[in-house]
């Protein structure tokens, strides 16, 4: 056990857990932050993707102890009123089905689109090849992601 | 105008009462068909009278359906509002749906398997909100002193234009309540449709994309502990013993014990299916503590039956398709004496392995068992059947057993069996605390309840004409038989003989997205493209020849044959147009085409490949369907093109192997699963527009695919596939 300060989503807090426990149990046991995914654990799918300052990380690989300064968004703190670009575009596109994957896609597609806020399809395929989507919606995260990025540089 | 009756031999299907705050409730039965067939007027079942679905009228305005059908992302949630809406005349966005609680006196029947919850919603939403409205306008004729037939509705508002009156359902509604229930009521012509028919966004669209918590694994209450199991390594094997000493010492752990699910005086339902009779659990504080036990955990296990290799599987398939059985399925004409007499014949053998269901969401289920009552919640189809197996196991009567559904990380089939709630409850009972059931991906993956694996061989005898004249399917799956004797070519074909065997397998087995045709359309539709090509027509006309037969002059009882040619050979014609097929601009170079019926829908889809660098990749799938009347026709689409991705990558990419009983893949990295950069480029869906009732959408468009793919790679690649996943098939000829 060990203490740590995390800054998750604009707030610090702080916490006492084992330090080999990956971000993604601290988020959902601990922090009570439950949209973030929990799908294969071994960096597979995706489903546990959250913001590391501005890159998209798989929260089940990442052991609390790596963190140190770093600052933590989950989907719960990509926007204030669930209105970011991309969660727009999601809601417009109506993507989803079930519904669990989509979390950590659009936590990827929104990292993937600041840094690349043009893509090609080519390029959003690739950046989203590691987001399994098991209900198969790809073809429409595909849209939502190309809309969100027409917004955006509108 | 179509008038239904509310009432059958005095017998009401519908209660209305007064609400405690003010509104109205109408009560109806989930189950009634307006519209009863003849044969079903001689003996309705009883069950059409119980009362099991709610529909309230708020003082307010707002109305509430109580639904009994728990969401899997097939999006019935945002469907049942509409049709209640519609009928009722009301703003569809003032209508909600709430999951109802499980209470087996209320609800008879809460499954979301088999495409069917609109099915069976259908007609009895529409008699309750129609109902309702005839009520409202009744009450305000009374407090009006007007005539009912002029008072007129629309979104949620009466009015009665010569008098000038107006009034929201809400202000009505108590008044409404009084009302006697009429014993017929209008429903609308279909062609007055206001919201049926149009897109509507998923009303729980906001709260995913937020990350709410909605999933049974997003459950936390008061006190709660984390529980996991480990179940046997392999199949055939069970538990023996362990050494827990040091695990029971690791941070947060709270215990570790074996436990009996299923002892044997338990009176279990089909839907245990094949949950593990032994397991041991282990509880702890947080999830990661139970993993980091569950890993340093030393568990013994002992053979119990004969451990199965994919070898084994692969084998005894065979040699079942070499074996007559006993009696055939189905036989018209005499198939022996047509080959015989063929021109030409043809015989191609095709292969599916296990697969597991893979919902996005691993199985887990929240239970709180104290010793007077079971408080249970989680993502499970089937929760009656599970309260059952409950009173048995817990042995508690059912009024104490409690039952919530969460919103599920999709389904496909797995969420129709529930040990894993009978695990939780047990596990909270030894406890005496609430626990939250946690499977890891890697025991979801391996506790077995797969898709079985399958064979199938086809002949077929043409003449001299390249007419089909002869037909002979037989098929073998583990656990399952998998040949649907009464579908096409049934009927169409003079000599027609279909065979089917079981094997016999310790691999748990059940139904997974379109049980059977999951497999067996892929292998028909491929193996037509063959005798097409064999019998030198286009494989789109082929088929067409073949349905008109069917049609015109059917071979045997008619009755009989689970299809209806014309809609059948309908979507076909419609994917054929949409496409382009044959158009001269389009070679049909690189395309493949098929059809199929199941769940009571028709789909035909043609699909385009083009090679990228050397690699076949899906360019454009068009898709014809034909379910009836489209409730949501964009969340219709969104289930359509899910089940053509998942129908890809399932046939392309995915496989259970075993060893020695043992699961080979046990989590993504070795069992793929289809990408984002696999997924077809582009699908583009097209209703029939027909009127007739709805019917299933969840997964009518995954089956034919299989075929449609074989058939594209087949024209792109020159090679036929005879064995799924294609990716790793080797088989040159079948
Ligand atoms: S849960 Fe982290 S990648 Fe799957
Ligand atoms: S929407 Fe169900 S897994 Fe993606």
């Amino acid at each position: 056990m060990a203490n740590f300060t995390l800054k998750v989503n604009g707030k610090t807090q702080q916490l006492e857990v084992d330090p080999t426990t990956p971000v993604l149990w601290v988020l959902r046991d601990h922090l009570k932050l439950v949209g973030t995914k929990y799908g294969c654990g071994i960096a597979q799918c995706g489903a546990c993707t959250v913001h590391l300052n501005d890159n998209a990380v798989r929260s089940c690989q990442l052991p609390i102890s790596a963190v140190g300064e770093q600052e933590i968004t989950t989907i719960e703190g990509l926007s204030e009123n669930g209105d970011h670009p991309v969660q727009k575009a999601w809601i417009e596109e109506d993507v989803y089905q079930c519904g669990y994957c989509q979390a950590g896609q659009i936590m990827n597609a929104s990292a993937f689109l600041k840094k690349n806020p043009n893509p090609t399809d080519a390029e959003i395929e690739t950046a989203m090849n590691g987001n399994i989507c098991r209900c198969g919606t790809y073809t429409r995260i595909k849209k939502a992601i190309k809309k969100a990025a027409s917004t955006e540089n509108a | 105008m179509t008038l239904i009756k509310t009432t059958y031999n005095r017998r009401s299907f519908l209660k209305s009462s007064a609400l405690a705050g003010g509104g109205m409730m109408l009560s109806f039965s989930w189950l009634a068909s307006c519209k009863p067939s003849p044969e079903q007027i001689k003996s309705l079942p009883k069950e059409w009278f119980d009362i099991n679905g709610f529909l309230k009228i708020a003082d307010n305005g707002l109305v509430t359906i109580m639904s009994p059908n728990p969401e899997i992302g097939q999006n019935i949630k945002t469907a049942m509002p509409m049709i209640v809406a519609e009928e009722l005349d009301t703003a569809w966005e003032d209508v909600i749906v709430e999951q109802a609680p499980l209470n087996t006196d209320i609800f008879t029947r809460q499954l979301a398997g088999g495409s069917q919850s609109i099915r069976q919603g259908w007609e009895s939403l529409r008699m309750a909100g129609a109902t309702a409205r005839h009520m409202l306008i009744a009450a305000a004729a009374e407090a009006w002193q007007v005539p009912a037939e002029e008072i007129t509705t629309d979104a949620g508002v009466l009015s009665h234009k010569a008098s000038d009156k107006s009034a929201g359902y809400g202000e009505m509604a108590s008044a409404a309540a009084n009302i006697p229930i009429p014993e017929e009521v209008a429903l609308k012509d279909i062609n007055d449709f206001k919201i049926i028919g149009t897109d509507r966004k998923n009303v729980d669209g906001p709260k995913i994309v937020s990350g709410k918590p909605l999933f049974g694994l997003d459950i936390h209450e008061e006190g709660m502990l984390i529980a996991m199991i480990v179940h046997p390594p392999a199949f055939g094997m069970t538990y023996k013993s362990m050494d827990a000493e040091t695990v029971k010492s690791m941070p947060g752990i709270k215990d570790v014990f074996p436990i009996e699910v299923y002892p044997e005086e338990v009176e279990k339902q089909w839907s245990d299916g094949g949950g593990i009779p032994q397991l041991v659990a282990i509880v702890g504080e947080t999830t990661w503590q139970c993993m980091q036990a569950k890993k340093a955990l030393a568990v013994e296990w002992e053979e119990t039956s004969k451990p199965e290799s994919s070898a084994y599987h692969e084998e005894a398939l065979t040699k079942l398709l070499n074996t007559t059985p006993q009696a055939p399925a189905r036989e018209d004409g005499d198939v022996k004496k047509a080959f015989k007499n063929a021109a030409k014949v043809i015989e191609r053998t095709y292969s599916a392995p296990f697969l597991a269901h893979n919902t996005m969401e691993p199985m887990n289920f929240f239970a709180n068992v104290t010793s007077d009552k079971a408080e249970l919640k989680g993502p499970i189809q089937t929760p009656e059947f599970l309260e059952k197996t409950l009173a048995s196991r817990l042995d508690m009567p059912l009024e104490k057993i409690d039952i919530m559904m969460t919103r599920m990380g999709g389904g496909f089939g797995r969420r129709l069996y529930g040990h894993f709630g009978v695990e939780a409850a047990v596990i909270s009972q030894k406890m005496q605390a609430p626990i939250k059931l946690v499977y890891t991906r890697e025991d979801d993956m391996t506790q077995g309840t797969y898709r079985p694996a399958y064979k199938v061989r086809y002949k077929a005898g043409l003449d001299e004409n390249g007419k089909l004249i002869a037909w002979h399917v037989r098929g073998a799956g583990a656990n399952d038989d998998l040949v649907f004797e009464n579908r096409f070519p049934a009927g169409a074909v003079d000599n027609y003989l279909a065979e089917k065997h079981r094997l016999d397998s310790n691999v748990t087995t059940g139904a997974w997205r379109a049980p059977r045709s999951n497999f067996i359309a892929g292998a028909e539709q491929s193996f037509l493209d063959e005798v097409a090509e064999l019998a030198e027509k286009d494989p789109i006309e082929f088929r067409l020849e073949l349905f008109e037969r069917a049609i015109a002059n059917p071979v045997g009882d008619p009755e009989k044959n689970d299809y209806d040619p014309e809609r059948y050979a309908g979507v076909l014609k419609l994917v054929k147009e949409k496409s382009g097929w044959n158009s001269g601009s389009n070679d049909n170079s690189m395309r493949g085409v098929s059809a199929y019926f199941c769940h009571n829908s028709y789909v035909a889809q043609v699909l385009d490949i083009e090679m990228e660098a050397n690699t076949p990749t899906v360019k454009k799938v068009w898709c014809a369907v034909d379910c009836g009347i489209v409730i949501n026709p964009l969340s219709g689409r969104n289930q359509i093109e899910g089940g053509i991705i998942d129908g890809i990558g399932h046939a392309t990419y995915s496989q259970m192997t075993f060893k020695d009983g043992k699961p080979e893949q046990e989590n993504f990295d070795k069992y793929q699963l289809i990408r984002q950069q696999q997924a077809p480029k582009e699908i583009e869906t097209f209703y029939v527009d027909n009127g007739i009732n709805p019917t299933g959408l969840g997964e009518p468009s995954l089956p034919p695919i299989m075929g449609a793919l074989a058939n594209a790679l087949y024209k792109a690649t020159g090679r036929r596939h005879y064995s799924q996943p294609y990716a790793t098939d080797k088989q040159v000829v079948g």
